[in-house]
């Protein structure tokens, strides 16, 4: 049975998804290789059980993505942090450093085109956390794949090294932030 | 003058009198990670990157302030100083507000090669995320508090070598800051001279040129060295600087 990867998106600009998909050619591979069972580029609505990888993308930034991160603890074998924003909150995290109800006036009443109002628990959008934070802060992480976002070959080397039953130890040439 | 005779890592290795362990690990091609240390400022120890174990005493010594006695038995690549190290890295990591990817230093900075170094794969400590100011006053220049690990380079460097003495550290602990004479803008700092010196031993991206964007500034960090040199012993020469 191939082995069972999934990737999510909370807090983060998609970027390290992007640079997913500049594995290229080497998609293809990949693609023989694993069952990718739950990805913003699959159309999966519910995260499943039983997956052997799961690659995290972005800070825990709202409710939705604290919840989505504890069911892919629970639902996962290894979870990668998956580039700056999931390992250190990196731009997600920018906001931290200002009053939450001063960051959501200045989004939702200051710039606001119209209907000027902040989303509260009767809006069907997640609720803002106080202040946005790296995965491991929320859940055990097993690696991080730094860079904004990881190159390709950083993510391919990882994702390799995987799919031989191994946990990636990234050489020193790949740990590199920003 | 005497010489001193001691043992880094298990080598024999002589000092002249007055130098430091640092002085003479740079000296032998020994490399120690330093911070807030830059050839030809004053030793300051603040950092404790460089950090070493001196047989005998269950305390940590800083390799730039401590100088070495006769038969000393220096340690400089334990696993305790290792450790250590990192969680320096890490404190500071966790104390500011360093977001690389959009950052003016970006693959020039000293603390993302020290982060590199230590093998700084993620930060244990919670980020504490503290809300610091940014100085844009100044017609050339901008100090980015965000950024800074209080090394005091700048402000070595223009108390020392410029002679202005526009630095210094205002607050205690977690509040310290780097403030322009009298804690005001420094645009409006009559003791600046504009010369740069500061924006240029940086070792992050706080202190940076108007204008440059991410990863543009380039800082250069050996010429304080030569200017030194030349002042205290009329030599104009460049001399190569290990850490660069």
């Amino acid at each position: 049975m191939k082995p069972r990867v999934a990737t999510a998106w909370l807090g983060g600009c998609s970027g390290c998804h992007m640079s997913f998909l500049d594995l290229d050619e080497r998609l293809i591979e990949l693609a023989e290789k694993i069952d990718l069972v739950y990805s913003p580029i699959a159309d999966v609505k519910e995260f499943p059980e039983n997956v052997d990888v799961t690659l995290v993308e972005g800070a825990v930034a709202n409710s939705e993505n604290e919840e989505m991160a504890h069911i892919i603890r629970k639902n996962s074998r290894i979870v990668i942090a998956f580039g700056d924003c999931a390992t250190t909150g990196n731009v997600t995290a920018m906001r931290n450093s200002f009053p939450l109800a001063e960051v959501q006036n200045r989004s939702y009443i200051d710039l606001a085109d119209k209907n000027p109002r902040i989303p509260d628990e009767y809006v069907t959008i997640a609720q803002l956390l106080k202040t946005a934070k790296p995965l491991h802060e929320i859940i055990k992480v097993d690696v991080w794949l730094h860079g904004c976002p990881p190159t390709a070959d950083q993510i391919w080397f990882a994702i390799s090294e995987l799919l031989q039953g191994k946990i990636p130890v990234l050489p020193p040439a790949y740990l590199r932030y920003g | 003058m005497s010489v001193i005779t001691f043992i880094i890592d298990d080598e024999h290795y002589s000092a002249k009198e007055g130098d430091t362990i640092l002085q003479v690990t740079r000296d032998n091609k020994i490399h120690i990670p330093t911070l807030c240390y830059l050839d030809g400022l004053s030793t300051f120890g603040a950092c404790r990157l460089c950090v070493v174990e001196i047989e005998g005493s269950p305390k940590l010594f800083p390799a730039c302030t401590t100088k070495p006695t006769e038969g000393m038995i220096v340690r400089t690549k334990t696993d305790r100083l290792k450790r250590y190290r990192r969680m320096i890295v890490e404190l500071l990591a966790s104390e500011g507000n360093h977001q690389c990817a959009v950052c003016v230093v970006n693959g020039h900075c000293e603390l993302q090669n020290l982060a590199y170094e230590v093998g700084l794969d993620h930060v244990r400590f919670p980020y504490l995320f503290p809300h610091k100011s940014l100085d844009a006053t100044h017609k050339e220049f901008v100090m980015d508090r965000n950024r800074c690990v209080l090394c005091t380079r700048c402000v070595r460097v223009c108390h020392e070598v410029e002679g202005a003495h526009v630095w210094d550290i205002a607050g205690r602990g977690i509040n310290c800051e780097i403030i322009a004479d009298l804690n005001q803008p420094w645009g409006t700092s009559e003791s600046c001279t504009s010369c740069g010196k500061c924006v240029r031993v940086c070792p992050t991206g706080a202190l940076f040129e108007k204008g440059a964007s991410i990863g543009e500034m380039q800082k250069e960090r050996g010429f304080i060295k030569f200017i030194v040199n030349a002042r205290n012993k009329s030599e104009w020469v460049h001399t190569a600087h290990e850490e660069e």
